[in-house]
């Protein structure tokens, strides 16, 4: 079986942007409800000081709120400088500026996780 | 623009041959406020950190951010997040062919750009006078 041209040479669609384009609207969705909920309670929470912000991130809905917010941002953003260094970038460059992308989005999701799991179970 | 490419087609964005125009001015600040949260959520995670960490570690953040550039980086995320927000419904609008004809999308880009302008301060007015954000105390 032989390889096809655009293969070797790097061209032609790899088969992600449906996926991309959806991902990117559904979270564009969600945070147009979740940035409100989320600004709200932790303006809300934020008046009464550490012990305040504390009860609000250990509270069922609060950590839930947090978690949802932090969730759909990091996928969004992943894919919004995904696009970006699409635009801007090519060779090696592109390809470490992607995979950095990748770990530091997925990275700061899994802090996220961890601060929220803490402080909901104490630590 | 760069190099290594296998292949010399051109690339957007065609900067160099648009005039300048209200809806190309939203379409950059789109992009740029979205790299720009990039940084914002990194903060948002730092203080969620801080805060599971302990007192002391969430006043020490709390102490950076309360400092006059931590105000200002915060002012700056509002602002992008309030831009990014409204300009994003806009484009939400676009996918179902909502106000994609020429005068609707220049209005609607100068429309955003005054609510979020509107929005950033409000929200800064409710968290300085409502809820007293300077005292930062536990």
């Amino acid at each position: 079986m032989r390889t096809s041209y655009k293969i070797v040479t790097g061209l032609g669609a790899a088969h992600k942007g449906v996926g991309h384009f959806i991902k990117q609207r559904v979270t564009a969705l969600a945070l147009l409800v979740l940035i409100p909920l989320f600004l709200f309670q932790f303006l809300s929470s934020f008046s009464s000081g550490y012990n305040g912000v504390m009860a609000w991130l250990g509270s069922p809905f609060g950590a839930a709120v947090t978690f949802l917010v932090v969730s759909a941002m990091v996928v969004h953003m992943r894919l919004g400088v995904q696009t970006a260094i699409e635009d801007y970038f090519g060779g090696t460059v592109r390809t470490i500026a992607l995979l950095l992308n990748g770990i530091f989005a997925l990275a700061l999701w899994l802090i996220a996780v961890y601060a929220l799991i803490k402080i909901s179970f104490g630590g | 623009m760069s190099t290594g490419w296998s292949d010399p087609r051109p690339l957007s964005p065609f900067t160099s041959i648009w005039r300048w125009h209200v809806t190309m001015v939203t379409s950059i600040l789109h992009r740029a406020s979205g790299v720009a949260l990039y940084g914002g959520v990194f903060v948002l995670v730092a203080w969620l950190a801080a805060a599971a960490e302990g007192p002391k570690a969430y006043m020490k953040l709390m102490s950076i951010m309360a400092s006059w550039p931590g105000r200002a980086l915060l002012f700056g995320f509002t602002l992008a997040l309030s831009f990014h927000l409204l300009n994003g419904v806009r484009y939400l609008l676009w996918d179902k062919g909502i106000g994609y004809d020429k005068e609707m999308a220049d209005r609607t880009a100068w429309a955003v750009i005054v609510l979020a302008a509107i929005l950033t301060l409000a929200i800064w007015v409710t968290a300085y006078w409502s809820l007293d954000l300077l005292r930062t105390g536990g």
